[in-house]
């Protein structure tokens, strides 16, 4: 019996990498987005701070979005 | 032919009905953890849940060509009668685990009748066993503890990033961002497991002549199989939404999205891989691993306990129905009639037992109040149900 335990192994450690990934990009946009809210509240929405929170909650969201097309074109295409 | 036409009219109707238990007994497995945390109401989120199940149908019927991936020796003729008799194995599994509000996996009670039902109708040498290990048991072990990790490290590493933020901002977006993660593991179960039963149905087209070998499952087999997982999935499993949401652990929207997108990683990954995996297992890892990573840090092993108990006995108690049933099925239609009609009584005495303690969308987040302190439990919560359930 032959079991490849390589590959169970490199799957194992590729779900674990994109998971942690996803979940920190999340985050951290998420975090951003706290950031830009506070900053609204403070009256400042537009303030180089609130927009520069603003944009890197959006490039984070984007991030996860793009993994998550990637990985409906992974169901789709087997 | 006559004999064949009853025999594959049965087996169509019972993978069909296979089909909706697997629906309803994995909702939870995408949805539980939305629906505890609340980023998605229990009806809204069955529905959805329902529609990307129909949708995942569609994406693909490449896993359809094969039905037991190489478990069981497709070529030694796999007959009509031996797919009826796993697929009884399965279902009575399935309904059973559903009424102990217990996920167990529906792809290893389908791999266990297949085994059950070959071994006592074609022999020992009809099942792969080292196919059995390598692509079913092994990953059945690794994957939960996988995704169980995975979820761990992406819960704490949620909650210290986070810690900071405006907490109300911030638990919204992972609520929003759980909408996402369950809608994609609904997707991937509808991709997964409708194309089982499409596989079984066009297969028991082909052994009555109606297709020719490696033919595509035709249209209609295609949206039949659809429609079933998705009617299942609508009518949701409350019972095991209730035991993987608020049963194992309390699931705060953080925690359920690190479960969720460890969960839709690992199923994605591994069945890119080409490995059988469970979506319950993973799933139940994820929440578990979550529950330990958040901030109580708590699980409620008892039931954790149970559902490992569970998850060892789904390959060899769908087996051993399944294999009872094989022999009863194999001496001509009157056995088949009498495998039919104990599947019936036997999937309505469940139902009925299942009456005693509903279980559905008003009170399915209600926690059990044996296992947590009153505080938690809420008001008008049917004591003894509840208890039951989680018993």
């Amino acid at each position: 019996m032959q079991i490849k335990w390589a590959a169970l192994g490199q799957t194992a450690g590729v779900s674990l990498a994109i998971t942690l990934a996803v979940v920190v990009v999340f985050a951290l946009g998420n975090l951003a987005l706290s950031r830009r809210e506070a900053a609204a509240e403070a009256g400042n929405a537009n303030s180089a701070k609130g927009t520069a929170a603003l944009v890197a909650a959006g490039v984070c969201f984007a991030a996860c979005a793009g993994v998550v097309l990637y990985g409906i074109s992974l169901i789709a295409g087997k | 032919m006559e004999h064949i036409t009853f025999l594959v009219a049965v087996v169509i109707i019972t993978a069909l009905a296979f089909d909706f238990t697997n629906g309803f007994h994995d909702t939870a497995n995408a949805m539980a953890t939305s629906i505890a945390t609340g980023a998605l109401k229990p009806k809204v989120a069955v529905a959805i849940a329902a529609v990307l199940n129909f949708a995942g149908a569609f994406l693909s019927v490449k896993v359809a060509t094969t039905i037991s991936g190489g478990i069981v020796n497709e070529k030694t003729g796999l007959q009509p009668s031996i797919i009826f008799a796993a697929l009884v194995g399965a279902i009575l599994w399935n309904l059973l685990t559903w009424l102990k509000g217990l996920p167990s996996s529906s792809s290893h009670a389908l791999y266990g009748g297949l085994i059950g039902a070959t071994v006592v109708g074609v022999g020992i040498h009809g099942v792969n066993f080292t196919t059995v290990v390598s692509k079913i048991l092994i990953p059945a072990v690794a994957s939960p503890i996988v995704a169980g990790v995975a979820s761990w490290g992406a819960t704490k590493l949620a909650y210290l990033i986070t810690r900071n933020g405006n907490q109300k901002t911030t638990t919204k977006g992972f609520k929003r961002g759980q909408m996402f993660s369950s809608s994609l593991i609904s997707l991937a179960h509808g991709t997964n497991d409708a194309q089982k039963t499409m596989g079984i149905i066009t297969l028991a087209l082909v052994s009555a002549g109606a297709l020719h070998k490696g033919a595509q499952p035709p249209t209609w087999v295609i949206v039949s199989a659809g429609a079933a997982i998705a009617l299942g999935t609508y009518m949701g499993g409350w019972r095991i939404i209730r035991s993987m949401g608020s049963g194992l652990a309390d699931i705060k929207p953080p925690q359920g999205f690190a479960s969720e997108t460890a969960a839709a990683t690992v199923i994605l990954t591994s069945s890119h891989m080409g490995y059988g995996l469970s979506t319950t297992q993973v799933c139940s890892g994820g929440i578990m691993g979550a529950g330990l990573g958040g901030p109580a840090g708590k699980l409620r092993w008892s039931l954790v306990r149970r559902m490992v108990y569970t998850w060892g006995l789904t390959l060899p108690a769908a087996a051993t129905v399944a294999g009872i049933a094989a022999f009863v099925a194999d001496k001509g239609d009157w056995g088949v009639v009498v495998v039919g009609a104990a599947l019936v009584i036997g999937s309505g005495a469940m139902w009925m037992l299942s009456r005693r303690q509903p279980v559905h969308a008003d009170n399915v987040n209600d926690v059990t109040p044996v296992e947590v302190p009153a505080a938690q439990t809420a008001p008008g919560a049917p004591t003894t149900a509840t208890a039951t359930v989680a018993a």
